[in-house]
C-alpha cells in the first residue's frame, strides 16, 4: 500500500459537465479523466491517487446521464464517493459500474486532504482526527451489484448460473 | 389501494396489481432509446462481453443526433459504427439525422400513455408529456436492459405540481419550468415522479408539455408526468397512433403523494436563469439590459415546431442587432420541414439568423459553433453550468424561445412583452 486514502471534499451541485465535459467526451477515458472536475479544482486530477475518496455536499453528479462521469472519477482511482444526496441518474451509474456512493447527512467535520478509511458494508468513515462519520450503505440488492464489480460482471454471473429470467 | 399515475404504471410494467413507494422492483421495459453517444458505441462491446444481442429488436429505438454533422475522424466512426450494429441487430425503428432524440421519439409514433420507458440520455422524462413512465439511463445500464428487457427501479413518491390560472401572451412553458427550478432548486424532485397537473398544464399543447416534462431533469425528478387528455389522443392520431382509451392512466384522487406545489400561471413574468444554473431564475425585469453576444435557439428543450413559432413570432419583420449572433436549430426535420411551409424559417433568414442541422449542436458542446472565451450567449437549452456550451469562461442565460428571439433583437436581454408589434 501506498499513501493512506485522502479525502477530497466538493460542495452542492457538482455536475457532470465538471466530471466529463463534453468537448472531450469523444477522446478516450484517460484524457477525459485528465479534466475531471478542473473547471472546480484544476489540480484534482493531476494530484489524486489511487483509493482516495470525495466527500460532497447535496445533489453530486447531477446534469447529464453520462456514465464517463463515474468512469473518469474510477479511472483516476476513486475509491468511494460520499455525498449529502446524488443525482438519480449518477448514483444508478455509480452502481452499475462498482463505484461504492454513499450518502451521509454530516460531512462538515472531514478536512479536505486528510486520511481517512472506509468501510463500505457498515457505512462507517473513520477521520484521522478519531472522528467517525455515519454513512448510509447501498440497500443489499445494489451492495451485491457493487461487490460484483458493476452490473456487467454481475449479469456475466447470472447468465453463467443459467438463472436467465 | 389509491395509486399516483407512476405506481400504476409501474405496477403493470413489474406484473403486480398495486406497488408501494419505496419498494424496489425488476420492471419489464416497452421500450428503450439510445443515441449515437451513448448507444451503440458504449453498449456493443458490453452486449458483446455478455454474449447476448438485443432482447426484442421491435422495443428498441436508435436516433442519431449527438456527434453530428459528422465533420472528424473520431464522430464519423462514431456514425459508421452506428449503422453497422443497427443492421447487425436488424433494429427497424432507426432514425438517422432525424433530429433530437426526445422530440424524434414521439414524433414517429413511438410513445403511448401507460409505457415504462427507459432512454440513454438524462432529458428522457420528456416522454412523460405523453403519460408515459420514461427517465434516464447510462450506458452500462441500458446495456442491462438491452440484454435482459428487464430494469430495477425504486418505486417513486410522486411530488404534484399544481399551476393554476393561465399563461398570459409571450409566456410559455419553459418560463413555467425555469419558474419552478428557481423556486423549488435542481434537486426538488428529489428523483422522485414529478406530476404537472392543473388548468394552465391542460392548456399547454403537446410540445409545451413536452418542455415541462424535459425540464424535469434540472428539477431532479426522475421522470415528469402529465397524465393524457384529449390534447394527447389528437397528438397520437395525427401521428399514426391508435389513441386508445387511457382514462385508467391518471393519479387516483385520493393517492397519497410527497409533496403538493402551487403555482399561478396568471401572475408569471418571463423567466431567465442566470449564469450557472437553471436555479438561478428569476423575472426577466431583473436581468434586462445584460449584453449578448449569441442567442440560440436550439435543442430538444427549445427548438421544437411550437418554440420555433414562438420566436418567429417576436422576430417577424425584424433584424438581429449587428452585435448578436442568432443560431437556429431546429430540434427536428419534420418541425423545421413545417416550419419552412409556415414561412416560420423565413422569418429567421430574413431576422439574419444562422440555420444550423437537426441535432443537439452546442447544447452538449459539440461541433464547430462551440461558444469561445467570454462568450455571453442567451439559450433556448436546459442547462447553463459552466463550460457546457463551449469555454469555461463563456456565459449562458436561459429563457423561453420568446425571451431569446426579443433578446437577439436588442443586443441585450429584453422582455419580449416590451417588443411592440410582435403578433
Ligand atoms: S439537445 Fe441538448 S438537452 Fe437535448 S438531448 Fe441533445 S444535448 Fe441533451
Amino acid at each position: 500500500m501506498g499513501d493512506p486514502a485522502r479525502i477530497w471534499k466538493f460542495g452542492d451541485n457538482i455536475d457532470t459537465d465538471a466530471l466529463a465535459p463534453g468537448r472531450y467526451m469523444s477522446a478516450p477515458i484517460h484524457v477525459l479523466a485528465s479534466h475531471c472536475l478542473e473547471t472546480v479544482r484544476p489540480e484534482f486530477a493531476s494530484q489524486v491517487n489511487e483509493g482516495d475518496m470525495i466527500v460532497a455536499g447535496a445533489n453530486f453528479g447531477m446534469g447529464s446521464s453520462r456514465e464517463q462521469a463515474v468512469e473518469a472519477l474510477r479511472h483516476l482511482g476513486i475509491a468511494a464517493v460520499i455525498a449529502q444526496s446524488f443525482a438519480g441518474i449518477f448514483y444508478r451509474n455509480a452502481v452499475n459500474l462498482g463505484l461504492p456512493v454513499l450518502e451521509c447527512a454530516e460531512t462538515a467535520s472531514a478536512q479536505d486532504r486528510s486520511a481517512a478509511s472506509l468501510d463500505a458494508v457498515s457505512g462507517k468513515l473513520d477521520l484521522d482526527d478519531g472522528g467517525v462519520l455515519n454513512c448510509t450503505p447501498l440497500p443489499g440488492f445494489l451492495m451485491q451489484i457493487v461487490n460484483d464489480g458493476g452490473l456487467v460482471p454481475h449479469l456475466e454471473k447470472r447468465f453463467s448460473a443459467g438463472a436467465s429470467r | 389501494m389509491a395509486q399516483t399515475l407512476a405506481q400504476k404504471i409501474i405496477a403493470k410494467a413489474s406484473g403486480r396489481d398495486a406497488v408501494a413507494a419505496g419498494e424496489i422492483v425488476i420492471a419489464k421495459v416497452d421500450l428503450a432509446m439510445i443515441h449515437d453517444s451513448g448507444g451503440p458505441r458504449r453498449v456493443k462491446p458490453i452486449l458483446e462481453r455478455l454474449g447476448r444481442d438485443v432482447w426484442d429488436k421491435d422495443k428498441v429505438v436508435v436516433i442519431t443526433d449527438h456527434f453530428l454533422p459528422a465533420n472528424t475522424d473520431d464522430t464519423r466512426a462514431i456514425q459508421r459504427l452506428t449503422h453497422e450494429w443497427v443492421a447487425a441487430q436488424n433494429i427497424a425503428a432507426f432514425h438517422d439525422q432525424m433530429g433530437i432524440c426526445h422530440v424524434v421519439l414521439p414524433e414517429q409514433g413511438h410513445l403511448q400513455p401507460g409505457m415504462f420507458v427507459v432512454g440513454g440520455d438524462s432529458h428522457s422524462p420528456t416522454g412523460g408529456a405523453f403519460g408515459a413512465y420514461m427517465f434516464g439511463i447510462g450506458a452500462t445500464e441500458m446495456a442491462g436492459v438491452l440484454a435482459t428487457g428487464e430494469i430495477w427501479i425504486k418505486v417513486p413518491e410522486t411530488i404534484l405540481i399544481e399551476w393554476t390560472g393561465w399563461l398570459g401572451p409571450q409566456l410559455s412553458a419553459k418560463d413555467m419550468m425555469l419558474r419552478a427550478i428557481g423556486e423549488l432548486g435542481m434537486d426538488g424532485g428529489g428523483y422522485q415522479a414529478v406530476e404537472y397537473t392543473g388548468s394552465a398544464i391542460s392548456a399547454l399543447s403537446m410540445q409545451e408539455r413536452m418542455t415541462m416534462a424535459n425540464m424535469t431533469a434540472e428539477l431532479g425528478g426522475q421522470a415528469g408526468l402529465i397524465a393524457p387528455d384529449q390534447v394527447t389522443s389528437n397528438w397520437l392520431s395525427v401521428h399514426g397512433m391508435q389513441p386508445a382509451d387511457f382514462s385508467d392512466w391518471r393519479s387516483d384522487d385520493d393517492a397519497p403523494v410527497m409533496a403538493r406545489h402551487y403555482f399561478d400561471a396568471s401572475e408569471l413574468a418571463p423567466q431567465v436563469a442566470a449564469p450557472h444554473s437553471p436555479a438561478n431564475a428569476s423575472p426577466v425585469g431583473e436581468q434586462s439590459g445584460e449584453k449578448i453576444d449569441v442567442a440560440y435557439i436550439g435543442a430538444c428543450t427549445g427548438a421544437k415546431l411550437d418554440d420555433l413559432r414562438m420566436a418567429a413570432s417576436v422576430l417577424r419583420g425584424r433584424q438581429t442587432a449587428s452585435s448578436v449572433s442568432l443560431m437556429v436549430a431546429p430540434a427536428s426535420k419534420r418541425d423545421q420541414e413545417i416550419a419552412a411551409e409556415e414561412g416560420v424559417m423565413a422569418v429567421f433568414e430574413e431576422a439574419g439568423a444562422i440555420i444550423l442541422p437537426n441535432a443537439c449542436g452546442i447544447c452538449a458542446g459539440y461541433g464547430n459553433n462551440r461558444l469561445g472565451e467570454n462568450v455571453r450567449c442567451i439559450s433556448t437549452t436546459a442547462r447553463n453550468f459552466r463550460g457546457r456550451m463551449g469555454a469555461a469562461s463563456s456565459e449562458v442565460f436561459l429563457a423561453s424561445p420568446y425571451t431569446v428571439a426579443a433578446s437577439a433583437i436588442a443586443g441585450h436581454i429584453c422582455d419580449p412583452r416590451e417588443m411592440a408589434g410582435g403578433t
